[in-house]
C-alpha cells in the first residue's frame, strides 16, 4: 500500500475563522463538563471549551493543570470520568482513525533503530491517503537527515520528524502537546515558524504550553488552565488587558486591610512585615489614600507584567479574594 | 472529490483503512528493523546452525537410523524448531521495547489498530523463524548428514515453522508483563529450560525419572515430540496435543489479558 496523493489537496485551503453567523458548523473540538480523575486525585475538574475549525489555539497553564490530561481525553487515549469530549462530531477515537487529527507529543513515541524516512515511510503505511512523504519532511525540515537513525538524532531533530509525521493524514486538527520543549532558541524559531505556515493555510492547531511568550506570540486565542479548570479564556490581547493592573506598594507599619480593600478597583492587598502590595485597577486612588489618610512612605506603583498577570491567574495559591475568578469572569468570550 | 468550503468542514472522503491498518509494507520495514539489530539475528540464525554443527554431524551416532531417517535428521529438526522459537517470542517481546520507548501510545494517534498491531508483530516473527529454521536445513542440505525422505523435510519444516507461533504468545505476554530492555536475556533463559524440558538438546531417556516426567509439563515438549513424529513414528501420545494446547491457551490468554490492560492504560 502507497502512500496517495490526494488531489483534493491541490487546491487551496480557504482559512475558517471564528464569526458571526457561522455558529452552526461542527466545532473541531467541544467538551462538555469534562472531568478526568485518576484514584483520588481530580487532574481536570470539569472543562467546558468550544474551538472552531480554523483556531490557533493556546492551551496554557503551569505544569499538573491537566493540559496534558485534556489533549489525551481529545485524542481517545484516556475517555473522560464524567462529561463528553468530540472531535468533528465524532469520538475522538473515530477523528484519528479518519486522519482528521493528529498530535506532537511531548516525548517519547519513536524507534531508535529506525531511520528518519523509514519512520516517515511506517507511519504514511498506516493512513489511506497521506501527503507524500517527501513533501513533509521537506516542510518540517528534515530531508537531508532522512537516512539517520533516530537514535542519532538531536532534541530538536526528533521533535521535528514528529512534526512529519503528524502532518502525513494532512489533518483538520493539529495538537501540540509542549511542542518545543528542551529545544533551543533557533530550534524553537523554527519549529514555530513552520507551525504558523500551516496554521495559516486553515488549520486548526491546539498547543499545550507553559511559555507565556508562545502563547501570546502564536495563538489567536488563549485558555488558561489551573488546576484542573480553565480560569480564562480570551484573545491573547484580552489576555494582556488583564495584565493592565497595577500595584502600589509602601512602607507602612500597621495596615488597616479592610479599608484598603473597601477603595473601588482594588482586587487584592498582601503585607509583608512592614510593606504592603495593594493590586488595584485605580492606583491613583490607592496613592492619594495612602498619601492623606496613612503615614505610608516609599510610595511606588508599577504596571503588572504578563508573567505576573499569568502567575496571578495560574499560580499555585489563588489569591483569597479571588483575583483569578474575576479575571476569568472579565475575559471569557461572551457566547 | 469533495470541493473545499469555507465552513471548514472536514473532508467527506476520510476512510478509515482495512484491515485494522495491517499492511506487507508494515510487516517489511519491521523485518528491515529486526535484521539490523545484529544480536537477534545472531541469536535467532546462527545459533541454532552453530549448534547443529556441534551435535548433530558427530559421527560416533550421527548416522544411526531412526523411524524413516537418522539421528543427525532428528538434531535437525530439534535445533530449527529452537531457532524458530528463539525467533516467534523475540518478535513478540519486541512490544516490551516499543511500550518503554512510547511507540505503542504513538501508533494508538494513528488508525493502526492494537489488534492490526499484533498480527504485524506476529507476521514479522514468522518471517525471522522462517530464516532461522530455513538456515538450519540449508546447512543440514549440505553437511550431507541428515537423511529422510524429501517429504518429511517439509513437512517437519512446515510443522515445526508453523508451531512456533506458540513462542509467538509467549515473547508477547512476557514481553507485555516486563517492560525493561532486558526482556531478551529473560526469554533466552527461558526458552534455554524449556529447550532441555522438551528434549530439545539432550534425550529426555537420560533424565532421572522425577525430572523426565517434570518435563512432559513444559512448554515446548509437546511441540518438540509432534514435529519429530512424522520421522520418528511409532506410537502416538495425546498429552503431546494435551500439552501443546494448554501452553496455546495459557500464552494467549496471558497476552490478551495484559494486552488489554495495556490499551486501557495507554
Amino acid at each position: 500500500m502507497k502512500p496517495v496523493h490526494d488531489p483534493w489537496y491541490a487546491g487551496q485551503r480557504p482559512r475558517g475563522r471564528t464569526g458571526a453567523g457561522m455558529s452552526a458548523r461542527v466545532p473541531a473540538v467541544d467538551l462538555v463538563g469534562v472531568r478526568k480523575h485518576f484514584g483520588s486525585v481530580e487532574a481536570v475538574r470539569g472543562i467546558d471549551l468550544r474551538i472552531e475549525p480554523g483556531e490557533v489555539v493556546a492551551f496554557l497553564g503551569p505544569n499538573g493543570a491537566g493540559k496534558t490530561t485534556t489533549i489525551d481525553m481529545v485524542l481517545g487515549l484516556s475517555a473522560p470520568s464524567d462529561g463528553t469530549v468530540t472531535v468533528y462530531g465524532m469520538p475522538p477515537r473515530d477523528a484519528v482513525r479518519k486522519g482528521l487529527v493528529s498530535a506532537v507529543m511531548q516525548s517519547g513515541g519513536l524507534l531508535k533503530d529506525l531511520t528518519v524516512a523509514e519512520t516517515v515511510a511506517y507511519t504514511a503505511h498506516l493512513f489511506t491517503a497521506t501527503r507524500p512523504p517527501d513533501e513533509v519532511m521537506e516542510r518540517a525540515g528534515i530531508t537531508a537527515i532522512g537516512s539517520r537513525l533516530v537514535g542519532k538524532c538531536s532534541g530538536g531533530e526528533q521533535q521535528r520528524l514528529r512534526f512529519a509525521m503528524a502532518l502525513l493524514p494532512d489533518p483538520e486538527l493539529l495538537l501540540l502537546d509542549e511542542p518545543t520543549q528542551g529545544m533551543d532558541v533557533e530550534g524553537r524559531r523554527g519549529f514555530w515558524a513552520a507551525i504558523r505556515r500551516d496554521a495559516d493555510a486553515g488549520r486548526t492547531v491546539v498547543f499545550a504550553t507553559h511559555y507565556l511568550e508562545e502563547a501570546d506570540t502564536y495563538a489567536d486565542r488563549v485558555v488558561l488552565v489551573r488546576q484542573g479548570e480553565v480560569v480564562a479564556d480570551g484573545t491573547a490581547s484580552e489576555i494582556k488587558a488583564m495584565a493592565a493592573g497595577r500595584t502600589v506598594r509602601a512602607t507602612l507599619s500597621g495596615t488597616d486591610g479592610a479599608a484598603l480593600r473597601a477603595i473601588p478597583g482594588v482586587d487584592r492587598v498582601e503585607t509583608h512585615g512592614s510593606s504592603v502590595v495593594v493590586h488595584c485597577s485605580d492606583s491613583d486612588a490607592v496613592a492619594r489614600y495612602l498619601l492623606t489618610e496613612t503615614p505610608a512612605q516609599n510610595l511606588e506603583i508599577a504596571a503588572l507584567g504578563l508573567e505576573e498577570a499569568f502567575v496571578a491567574l495560574t499560580g499555585a495559591e489563588p489569591a483569597a479574594g479571588g483575583a483569578s475568578g474575576t479575571a476569568a469572569s472579565r475575559t471569557r468570550a461572551p457566547s | 472529490m469533495t470541493v473545499p468550503t469555507t465552513t471548514g468542514a472536514p473532508r467527506a472522503d476520510r476512510t478509515v483503512p482495512p484491515f485494522g491498518g495491517f499492511s506487507p509494507g508494515l510487516v517489511r520495514l519491521e523485518v528491515r528493523r529486526l535484521l539490523r539489530n545484529r544480536r537477534t539475528v545472531i541469536f535467532t540464525v546462527l545459533f541454532p546452525v552453530f549448534f547443529f554443527l556441534i551435535f548433530g554431524l558427530n559421527s560416533a551416532y550421527a548416522s544411526n537410523r531412526i523411524g524413516r531417517g537418522n539421528e543427525s535428521a532428528f538434531i535437525m529438526i530439534s535445533m530449527a524448531l529452537y531457532g524458530a522459537v528463539l525467533a516467534t517470542s523475540s518478535g513478540g517481546a519486541m512490544v516490551s521495547v516499543e511500550r518503554l520507548a512510547g511507540w505503542s501510545r504513538q501508533l494508538r494517534i494513528t488508525p493502526l489498530q492494537p489488534a492490526a498491531y499484533i498480527a504485524v508483530k506476529m507476521a514479522t516473527s514468522l518471517v525471522l523463524g522462517l530464516a532461522a529454521v530455513l538456515a538450519v536445513y540449508v546447512v543440514g542440505i549440505l553437511s550431507h548428514k541428515p537423511s529422510m525422505p524429501v517429504e518429511l523435510w517439509v513437512a517437519t519444516g512446515a510443522a515445526l515453522w508453523v508451531g512456533s507461533l506458540l513462542f509467538a504468545a509467549f515473547g508477547l505476554f512476557v514481553g507485555y508483563l516486563l517492560p525493561s530492555e532486558n526482556v531478551m536475556q529473560i526469554i533466552g533463559f527461558a526458552l534455554m529450560l524449556f529447550s532441555f524440558g522438551g528434549g530439545l538438546f539432550i534425550p529426555l531417556s537420560q533424565f532421572s525419572h522425577p525430572l523426565r516426567v517434570l518435563a512432559t509439563y513444559t512448554p515446548l515438549y509437546g511441540l518438540n515430540q509432534l514435529v519429530h513424529y512424522p520421522l520418528v513414528q511409532g506410537s502416538f501420545a495425546w498429552t503431546w496435543v494435551a500439552n501443546l494446547l494448554a501452553w496455546l491457551v495459557i500464552f494467549t490468554s496471558g497476552a490478551i489479558w495484559r494486552f488489554r490492560k495495556d490499551t486501557d492504560r495507554v
